[in-house]
């Protein structure tokens, strides 16, 4: 059981023109989003969120069904579905593709889902040069870094940094100005795209009665790696499914609005199968790869099923005060935000970072923003019971239970709850000055002192209300109304 | 017929801003309210759930139905208590039918204290008067599980002498969230730090709020920078005169 | 078998049987607004503008001509085989490279051309969407690799947005291998949130709406 990584975050949080950077632009992509939605399609955005959510349940409560008739159309129109349990089989599958082709050169497109399972380390240990062509991504896959954001995976970075970074890593004149920085990039990736063998794209959304894969992007690499290699895998996690094409006029109204405020991301692809008869480019193989690792385990609980409606459009990061403050480093896995800590203990199981759902403050703002309506805070609540179990299991949380047991016995006695607040402003004093000498002595320590270093609070009152209540207009209980 | 309301004051009120309580039934009272403060009451239960301790959540919030059965209003001072009582309850027995029950038929009963006054009281001016200059801050349980938002403000322009400037982020959390601000208390720091700027942007000189822990929240990190400026609960606003 | 491990988890996790019918899915929301063909070229203009792009509005086939001519003008420009380009003469334009039936050739020209010439299956009034459906009439990469992007499109392919889409094209799997909504030039903001335009595919988009 990972402790709370208090030295971490202190770290990022003296680090004040990180915090102020991550503040700012998530600032602005919750603006952005705001301004996509103005009033006159305000009452509209709410039935595009209900109809999502009711897709997505209607999808995962039905996902065999659809992964078949998936599979079906993707054969139809030339294709080859591949199931993957973990990430040891889809690096296992491109890797005897490649081999069986004699492919040597893959360009890959942006992809959470590969991230979670370091396909790029997998194939590079294979001898298959894989070659990010998202910028951010390939800025931070020259840097040897993980992305902090799962839309702007480069945020933390300043154009000096890549400056640096091409310098190094491309051996080109520094350059520090990011429009040119940007043209060195489209001309060393463009050669990439161009040679490569397989093309690897992941995908926002599976669409079952089509066989295709629908990706959005702004930059034009994922059209360049679905487009110009001989080969093509799609890789998805399977709770990407959607049951039709038609589907996607809704999911896609929600899409680019949530994340970054475009009523439609630049590119919106929607690719199903190899090039057919007579069409001049494309690719001639495609293989659509659905990826395990974990999901079904996610799907057996019909409470937090809905973890896995997430069309990972990163609103929710944008909007929560705790993100907002630390940025996506701070947290265990790829995923970060709410809906990181809402599915990282799901995969991961509770025991590796308890502490993970409680790093929020329950304000509720990413249910609000959520397009496909996922109750992340109530997930969390019921995260943070299954954690109190699982350390109570392995005998930890022993202070805290005795704590809560006593602070309930106390509550469900109402004159031991009079006594104890007799007790406590007895022997507190009531000087002015410092909160830590107003409380007492016993309690100053551990995590009270630790909050209590962050603010200074006045002295408790002399008497509580109950007992002023008792000496208001002299009676007792009720009080006359006055009209 | 005046509206019969049984107090529920909070433990965080009982304990801490006793005289937020008085003030909340001084308004009551002056909208012509008959009042009744049941002494069994203790806690709702929400600093329990919150940290994940769900039986002995539940075991205080039995002894809450059990005080407040026979309420016909039952008013709080405190967003987040309320909508632990409306909300969340609810979730809490979720395996007991027989209590669900009665969770269900308290739940319409319990009222956050300013949108009782609007709603039920029907009363938008309390006849109060205070000559400052203040902003709003909207907590988050009260925002977004009970969807007040404009039912303050709207309390607030009826003060007379008062004019409100509203924060450029008057949604933002503050940051306190109960268990949080203990296991987080840098981060929650942090959060409230940013509330301290953005309050401190409008010049007023005091910030509002229908939650006593964000109060609490706020008014300790206000202190930390030194700033002059009061935390008032909307009851003491609309007590005043 | 992978795939029947995780489809039998699938169903235990969900408790369905192999076979089993699945319930009725919400029927697609789509909603297509009225307005008018003047309206759409107006909204159309105005989003696309709105994205730094460019719409032409062309009387007629021979404005249509005149207009690719002038943008093009001493550059080199690759054209798709759409039949369209042909009728308004836009192929024969000097500087245009079109008639492309082998891959490699086509991609040369594409990744020498100043310009990428195409038409377009249909247009998105409301967010200023190109649609493109790859045929052997429409290659992918036309509108891909060269920096400047030119569509000349007949006005009555201007559809309300998305959900008339989807409603004249329940199953475009049916129809192509790729279909592709260009909703304004290539851009980025991964260095410090700077917008930076053409980063892979073309940085402008002209439309030329007959």
């Amino acid at each position: 059981m990972n402790p709370i990584p208090v030295e971490q975050l202190r770290k990022t949080l003296a680090n004040k023109g990180l915090v102020e950077a991550i503040y700012s632009s998530t600032g602005r992509l919750m603006t952005k989003r705001q301004n996509s939605i103005p009033p006159e399609i305000q009452d509209d955005f709410q039935e595009w969120r209900e109809q999502a959510h009711q897709i997505k349940k209607h999808t995962l409560e039905n996902l065999d069904y659809y992964l078949e008739q998936l599979e079906e159309n993707v054969a139809v129109r030339g294709g080859k579905v591949i199931y993957a349990r973990d990430g040891g089989e889809v690096a296992e599958f491109i890797v005897s593709l490649a081999k069986e082709k004699g492919c040597r050169r893959v360009v890959k497109s942006k992809s959470m889902t590969t991230e979670e399972i370091d396909l790029n380390e997998s194939l590079e240990d294979a001898g298959l040069e894989t070659v990010e062509t998202d910028l951010g991504e390939y800025i931070i896959q020259l840097a040897h870094e993980r992305p902090s954001h799962i839309v702007a995976p480069a945020l933390h970075k300043t154009r000096y940094q890549v400056g640096d970074l091409f310098t190094e890593k491309l051996g080109v004149e520094r350059e520090e100005v990011p429009e040119k920085q940007t043209l060195i990039a489209r001309r060393v990736l463009r050669e990439k795209f161009l040679a490569a063998d397989i093309g690897i794209t992941g995908a926002n959304y599976v669409i079952a009665d089509s066989g295709a894969i629908a990706i959005v992007e702004n930059e034009g690499n994922a059209r360049l790696c679905s487009s110009a290699p001989k080969i093509q895998v799609g890789i998805a996690g399977i709770e990407k499914l959607i049951p039709r094409a038609q589907d996607l006029a809704t999911f896609l109204k929600l899409l680019g609005r949530s994340g970054t405020g475009q009523p439609l991301t630049v590119y919106t692809s929607f690719l199903s199968g190899p090039r057919r008869e007579g069409e001049v480019d494309g690719p001639e193989e495609f293989y659509l790869v659905l990826l395990d690792n974990g999901r079904t385990r996610l799907l057996e609980d019909s409470a937090k099923r809905q973890s896995l409606y997430c069309i990972r459009c990163g609103a929710c990061l944008n909007t929560c005060p705790v993100f907002r403050k630390v940025g996506g480093h701070n947290y265990p896995w790829i995923y970060s935000g709410p809906i990181g800590a809402v599915i990282t203990p799901q995969y991961k199981g509770i025991s590796e970072d308890p502490w993970l759902p409680f790093a929020s403050s329950l304000c509720g703002a990413c249910k609000d923003v959520c397009p496909v309506k996922i109750d992340l805070p109530q997930i969390l609540l019921d995260l943070r019971a299954e954690a109190v179990k699982a350390k109570i299991r392995a005998g930890e949380a022993k202070l805290e239970r005795l704590a809560f047991r006593l602070w309930a016995w106390v509550m469900r006695n109402p004159r031991l709850y009079e006594a104890m607040s007799l007790f406590s402003s007895a022997i507190t004093t009531d000087e002015g000055g410092s909160s830590q000498n107003s409380v007492p002595l016993v309690f100053n320590t551990g995590p009270l002192k630790e909050w209590l270093s962050q603010r200074d609070l006045p002295a408790p009152p002399p008497k509580t209300f109950r007992q002023l209540w008792k000496g208001r207009s002299g009676a007792e209980g009720d009080s006359g109304g006055q009209a | 017929m005046p509206l019969r309301v049984s107090l529920f004051v909070t433990c965080i009120v009982d304990q801490l801003f006793p005289q937020t309580g008085l003030a909340m039934a001084d308004v009551l009272e002056r909208a012509g309210c008959r009042l009744e403060f049941p002494e069994e009451q203790t806690c709702c239960g929400q600093p329990a759930y919150n940290s994940g301790f769900q039986e002995e959540a539940r075991s205080v919030a039995r002894h809450f139905l059990e005080v407040f059965r026979d309420a016909e209003y039952i008013v709080a001072p405190s967003g987040s208590c309320t909508s632990m009582v409306v909300h969340h309850y609810e979730d809490l027995f979720r395996k007991e039918p027989e209590t669900l029950e009665e969770v269900r038929k308290l739940k319409s009963r319990v009222f956050e204290f300013s949108d009782f006054l609007l709603n039920v009281a029907k009363v938008e001016d309390v006849g109060a008067r205070l000559d400052r200059v203040v902003t709003y801050h909207d907590s988050c349980h009260a925002l977004r599980e009970l969807k007040i938002k404009d039912g303050p403000r709207r309390l607030l322009s009826r003060v007379k002498g008062l004019t409100l400037k509203e924060m450029d982020i008057p949604e933002e959390c503050c940051g306190f969230g109960g268990t949080f601000s203990v296991k987080f208390s840098d981060l929650s720091g942090a959060m409230a730090q940013t509330k301290v700027d953005s309050i401190l942007r409008t010049g007023a000189g005091a910030v509002v709020s229908i939650d006593p822990s964000c109060l609490m929240q706020i008014q300790g990190a206000l202190a930390r920078r030194g700033a002059q400026i009061q935390t008032m609960h909307l009851a003491d606003v609309l007590s005043s005169h | 078998m992978s795939r029947d491990n995780i489809l039998h988890r699938v169903r235990t996790a969900i408790g369905r049987s192999a076979g089993q019918e699945p319930e009725a899915p919400p029927p697609p929301l789509l909603k297509i607004p009225e307005v008018s063909m003047d309206r759409r070229i107006e909204l159309f203009s105005a989003a696309l503008e709105k994205l730094s792009g460019q719409a032409h509005i062309a009387g007629s086939q021979e404005e249509a001509h005149r207009v690719v001519a002038s943008l093009i003008e001493g550059k080199s420009a690759v054209a798709s085989n759409a039949p369209y380009l042909r009728e308004c003469s836009v192929t024969s334009l000097p500087g245009v490279f079109t008639g492309y039936t082998d891959g490699a050739e086509l991609r040369e020209a594409c990744a020498q051309s100043d310009v990428g010439l195409t038409s377009a299956d249909y247009i998105l009034a409301d967010t200023g969407s190109l649609v493109m459906l790859a045929s052997p009439e429409e290659a992918r990469l036309v509108s891909l690799l060269p920096p400047v992007h030119i569509a000349v499109v007949p006005r009555e392919r201007i559809l309300t947005g998305l959900d008339e889409l989807f409603t004249l094209l329940p199953n475009p799997a049916e129809r192509t291998s790729s279909m592709v909504l260009i909703t304004g030039s290539s851009r980025t903001a991964d260095i410090e949130q700077i917008l930076i335009k053409g980063v892979h595919g073309p940085r402008m988009v002209h439309a030329v709406i007959v």
